[in-house]
């Protein structure tokens, strides 16, 4: 059975999209069957950043209302083996996504892939909750900014009030931090929050952290997951996440590894 | 404290400092708020109370503070109601609340 796991924050324009894509592609490389879906109604963006958009012909909420089938909303990634995504609507309707359908389309997907990532909505509205509603594991993307962390915080006490597993008295649903658009040069002058500083006030465990790169526009603009960027800093350092996710050692590489590309020779 | 905090202090403060001290005081305060059930009815609470001494004597709203502490398993509400023009000045209301769990 399919391990769900949310993308979410909080604040808007943090790069869960962007790290949505990253992570389910690095998840497909290491060989996983994955799927990855937008969540965000109305906002469809992740087919743009994976290079899907003109592929795209049924949506989640099609599947939903059942206009069109799971297999024909599926669009098999061209690039990377057991990779799919399934796109988000452009309709108005942000309550579109009910609980029922959701839970009915996750239930299908589970059978099938081992990761579901969900790419969650901004906010803290019926979008975001519906996203997380249903997730086993969850990503909590923060920038090293005081309205980023602040807004992380309480996605953290969402996740453990207002989920399934909070509902129903299950195992809390898995927090991991990732720490994205972090300058190094800015936290040594005093000037950002550092990697300790954000993880000592959330309190949560730390997946990672990724630099922030000029590579990841660029990507978004080819429509190429970063992960597939394998001369970008991000790119390595989603990999690395992807690994540590998996509990395996980061992929060997001539690069810097993870301490020294943050902290320095 | 270590050294390297000590260091730190007799430099002017950074600003990515002054956003951690923030972000701690407006972080464990909405954790509060989120964590307890009592707080949800603490204003209306304070606002009946307040109504209610006010039958006896004439005080603003700033002259009640309610505060809320948690001890181990039980919430402590402590109630500090200023009177004015009394020789004390200040009674207290102590009393300890619902269970936690
Ligand atoms: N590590 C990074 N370095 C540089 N730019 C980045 C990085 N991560 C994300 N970005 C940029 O930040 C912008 C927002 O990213 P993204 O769309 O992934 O955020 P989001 O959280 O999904 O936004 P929304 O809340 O609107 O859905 C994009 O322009 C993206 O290219
Ligand atoms: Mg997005």
């Amino acid at each position: 059975m399919g391990k769900i796991i949310v993308v979410t924050s909080g604040k808007g324009g943090v790069g869960k999209t962007t790290t949505s894509a990253a992570f389910a592609t690095g998840l497909a490389l290491r060989g996983h069957q994955t799927v990855v879906i937008d969540f965000d109604v109305g906002l469809r963006n992740l087919d743009l950043v994976m290079g899907c958009e003109r592929r795209v012909v049924y949506d989640f909420v099609n599947v939903i209302n059942g206009e069109g089938n799971l297999n024909q909303a599926l669009i098999k990634d061209k690039r990377v083996e057991n990779l799919f995504i399934l796109p988000a609507s452009q309709t108005r309707d942000k309550e579109a996504l009910t609980v029922k359908g959701v839970a009915r389309v996750l239930e299908a997907l589970k059978k099938r892939f081992e990761y579901i990532i969900c790419d969650s909505p901004a906010g803290i509205e019926h979008g975001a909750i519906i996203a997380m509603y249903f997730s086993d594991e969850a990503l909590i993307v923060t920038n090293p900014e005081v309205s980023s962390v602040r807004d992380s915080d309480r996605i953290i006490g969402m996740l453990s009030s207002k989920t399934r597993r909070a509902v129903q008295n299950l195992t809390p649903v898995k927090e991991h931090l990732l720490i994205t658009r972090y300058i190094q040069k800015r936290v040594n002058s005093g000037e950002m929050l550092s990697i300790q500083d954000v993880q000592e006030i959330l309190a949560i465990p730390l997946l990672g952290v990724i630099p922030e790169s000029p590579s990841v526009l660029k990507a978004s603009n080819a429509g190429i997951p970063i992960t597939l960027d394998k001369k970008s800093d991000a790119g390595l350092a989603y990999l690395d996440i992807v690994a540590s996710f998996l509990g395996e050692e980061p992929p060997p590489r001539e690069k810097k590894g993870f301490l020294t590309r943050f902290f320095g020779n | 404290m270590t050294i390297f905090n000590y260091f730190r202090t007799l430099r002017p403060q950074k600003t990515a400092a002054v956003a951690k001290e923030r972000l701690q005081i407006i972080v464990a305060h909405e954790r509060r708020l989120r964590n307890s059930p009592t707080l949800e009815y603490l204003p209306q609470l304070q606002q009946e109370i307040l109504e209610v001494v006010r039958k006896y004597v004439i005080i603003q709203n700033e002259h009640i503070k309610v505060h809320i502490e948690k001890e181990g398993q039980y919430e402590i509400l402590e109630l500090n109601i200023t009177l004015p023009d009394t020789e004390k000045g200040q009674i207290n209301i102590q009393k300890s609340s619902s269970d936690v769990t």
